[in-house]
């Protein structure tokens, strides 16, 4: 039987002041205290149909841990989240909640719903600050070798699901860090990587091998990890990895960057804290960014965090196309950013050093919907105009890095390079090979990478029951 | 990890390392390079492979200190350890069996241009070399290129080992001699490997390049190392490290690699004023 409805709206999250925060990396969202999420759990209704659980891409048993938090207990809280989430400090901060359980919920449906996303992330820092640690079974071992390439957040979650189902687990990572976009995408103000840190240490108590430096396709090719390391499946979650850049003049001027690019060298490098750590950034006193997703969000508030003094967003289509989740782009308005919609750059001009000056942009008008079903902006002859910049970042999507399937020639991709894979099952049409996440899909989120993870971790786990019984 | 096996100095601020890297050991091919880290602090920079033994399992690298980076890790001593090493990166080089070129290495460029020469020979070849610098001192690995080149000719600015001259001098005398390669492969400071693009292009002889652009991940995924070839953009970590010189845009590379320059003069003055103290 539902509970009655008490408070019709979340409990407010403190937030860092936006004039402290603009210049700091420390993090915006300030998290719930004990009292504010006993509060906020509250809230559920309990209603029948749970509808919540739905909308979770790796399906936690939300009522529970809410009902939990709730009565106070948030150990018991965190064992319920970490059943089915091996990252839910992450998932906490930067899932979209509002497009996934909290759009299900029921109270929703009539006032705001109930602050999912800021519960877990309340449960997951409850539990880190008392050093609380997975507590759940692992099954015996197996004896099977799996392979995950790749260690974001579809491959970390394909590697926690199978070392708890007791296969042997060997983790291959190109960079010297492993976490993937956690670590080089998504800034230290919104996802601190001491956090990626330590959840990713929760995976390494759980057996998993972690080998950094690994270039799978160099070090090692796919093939290789079968016939020289005799691994018996593998799942590929390499991400989309390949920056766009426009064919426009100007486009290898200093001082132009793919967001890719200045955000691994502010996030994993720590450019930010130049000459402390040794790789440089351009710290431009007028930024563009241009695209108009969480990347772009993530680019242009790095930018004024390194200093800039004016910054500009630049998108193509109007505001409500924006890809980016409304609270990153309230939070960028908050800090200063100059939201320049309809616009789309034309041209680059730069100083006798090369250096980036001038981005030239021309005005848009919104013309029939494309295929994405959002209206195509198309330019307006004679409308073009100059914005005052010293770097510009591309966060215009990214393709599918080609280092994998130029090195597999038997592993089927589609005419645009992403692995062709079943999206149920991640399976791909070499034997024992599966992938999942942006690699297969295009760029997406974190949390619906993380649910390829989970059900390619599923399939693998019965391909390899089959294996073994096969050799029985 | 990596542990510096042997540390042997080749010029002045030139190193030659061997390192322990089985797996880098046993997949890398001539034209390979490796992105390493030295310390926690420390940036990500490409280097050429310059010699493997796959028995062993070890990497050779043969590192020119110039800027912070490269100074504090030509500090490095025998049995310390190289925090990452990722590799074999790039495209190895295209050798055909039997081809023959002229490999010319000015600078710190030798030991770029010796792995890739010892490959044509390996691959049943034929190899003439020029090493050029400006001085004595800064000739490097006459004895390995030799040992696979014949004839190799050095030249120096001040002729104090050698011919007198520039490497685009040995190179005419050579053509005029009557040497006749299929592909020049030259690798240098930006303005040797352009001038030597100069003499080849009206005689439409290939040449081939390698490019040292500022690189970060080194796999393609941030753009950084991006150059013009052909009017096409190229990622050098991926598509490179070699190229058609004759199609590659110079200018444009010469000014992307200034791009941190204030940057680098601050880190090594800092550099250099805490490892006086």
């Amino acid at each position: 039987m539902a509970k009655k409805i008490g408070q019709k709206t979340k409990t407010p999250m403190p937030t860092e002041d936006a004039a402290v925060r603009r210049h700091t990396f420390g993090e915006v969202a300030l998290g719930y205290s004990a009292e504010l999420a006993i509060q906020e759990a509250a809230r559920c209704i309990e209603c029948k149909n749970m509808p919540c659980i739905a909308g979770c891409p790796v399906e936690i048993d939300i009522p529970g841990f809410v009902r939990q938090v709730a009565a106070g207990d948030f150990d018991g809280a965190y064992h319920t989240l970490s059943l089915k989430n091996v990252l839910p400090a992450v998932c906490g901060r930067v899932c979209p909640q509002e497009d996934q359980c909290e759009q299900k919920c029921t109270l929703g449906v009539r006032f705001e719903p109930v602050a999912i996303g800021r519960l877990e992330r309340f449960v997951a820092d409850y539990a880190a600050a008392k050093s609380i640690t997975n507590g759940a079974g692992v099954h015996p071992p197996t004896g099977r070798k799996v392979a995950i390439v790749g260690s974001g957040p579809a491959g970390l979650t394909a590697a926690a699901d199978l070392a708890k189902l007791g296969h042997s687990v060997t983790m291959f990572e190109a960079l010297h860090k492993p976490g993937g976009v956690l670590m080089y995408g998504i800034p230290e103000f919104r996802l601190p990587k001491s956090i990626v840190e330590r959840e990713i240490d929760s995976l390494k108590r759980l057996g998993v091998d972690i080998r950094t430096n690994h270039v799978i396709g160099r070090t090692f090719t796919i093939d290789d990890l079968f016939n020289e390391l005799g691994f018996e499946a593998l799942f590929i979650g390499t991400g989309a990895g390949l920056p766009h850049f426009p064919k426009i003049p100007g486009i290898n001027l200093v001082g132009i960057y793919s967001a890719n690019e200045y955000l691994t060298r502010s996030n994993l490098m720590k450019a930010y804290r130049f000459p402390e750590h040794d790789t440089p950034i351009v710290r431009g006193k007028s930024v563009a960014v241009i695209g108009g997703g969480n990347t772009a969000m993530d680019s242009i508030r790095t930018a004024l965090r390194l200093g800039a003094e004016h910054a500009y967003l630049v998108y193509r289509r109007s505001r409500d196309e924006m890809p980016a989740r409304a609270e990153e782009v309230e939070h960028a308005q908050e800090e200063g950013v100059d939201i320049v919609l309809l616009a789309a750059p034309v041209a680059l001009l730069g100083d006798d050093r090369s250096r980036v000056r001038t981005l030239r942009c021309v005005r848009m008008q919104l013309g029939e919907p494309d295929q994405s079903g959002r209206r195509s902006p198309v330019p307006i002859d004679g409308s073009e105009f100059d914005l005052d910049v010293d770097t510009v970042v591309f966060a215009v999507g990214q393709g599918a890095n080609p280092l994998i399937r130029s090195t597999t020639p038997d592993l089927p991709t589609n005419k645009w390079g992403y692995i062709v894979a079943d999206p149920d099952t991640g399976v791909t049409q070499k034997p024992g090979v599966f992938a999942g996440g942006d690699i297969v899909t295009g760029g997406a989120t974190v949390i619906s990478a993380m649910g390829a993870g989970r059900r390619a971790a599923r399939a693998i786990d019965s391909y390899l029951t089959l294996i073994a019984k096969e050799q029985s | 990890m990596h542990t510096i096996l042997s540390k042997e100095t080749l010029a002045p601020d030139v190193v030659r390392f061997w390192i322990d890297a089985p797996p880098i050991a046993r997949k890398r091919r001539p034209g390979q390079f490796v992105i390493i880290r030295i310390s926690e602090q420390g940036e990500r920079i490409p280097l050429t492979i310059a010699d493997a033994d796959p028995a062993a399992g070890t990497i050779s690298l043969v590192v020119q200190g110039v800027g912070k980076s490269t100074k504090a890790l030509n500090r490095m001593m025998p049995g310390e350890q190289i925090l990452d090493v990722a590799g074999p990166l790039g495209q190895p080089t295209h050798i055909v069996p039997g081809m023959s070129i002229c490999c010319i290495g000015g600078g710190i460029g030798t030991a770029v241009v010796y792995p890739i020469a010892a490959g044509v020979k390996a691959a049943g070849g034929t190899v003439t070399g020029i090493i050029g610098a400006r001085t004595s001192d800064l000739i490097i690995l006459s004895k390995e290129l030799s040992a696979v080149a014949d004839p190799c000719l050095i030249t120096t600015d001040d002729g104090s080992v050698g011919r007198k001259g520039l490497v685009t001098d040995a190179l005419k005398h050579l053509l005029d001699t009557g040497f006749a390669f299929d592909e020049v492969v030259a690798v240098g400071p930006l303005p040797m490997m352009r001038a030597v693009c100069d003499v080849t292009r009206p005689l439409g002889l290939k040449t081939v390049v390698s490019l040292n652009a500022i690189m970060v991940d080194g796999t393609g995924m941030c753009g950084g190392c991006r150059v013009s070839v052909n009017g096409e953009q190229k990622f050098v970590c991926v598509d490179g490290p070699e190229f058609d010189g004759h199609q590659v845009d110079f200018g444009e590379l010469a000014a992307r690699l200034r791009a941190y320059r204030d940057d680098e003069a601050l880190a090594l003055e800092q550099y250099t004023q805490r490892a006086s103290v």
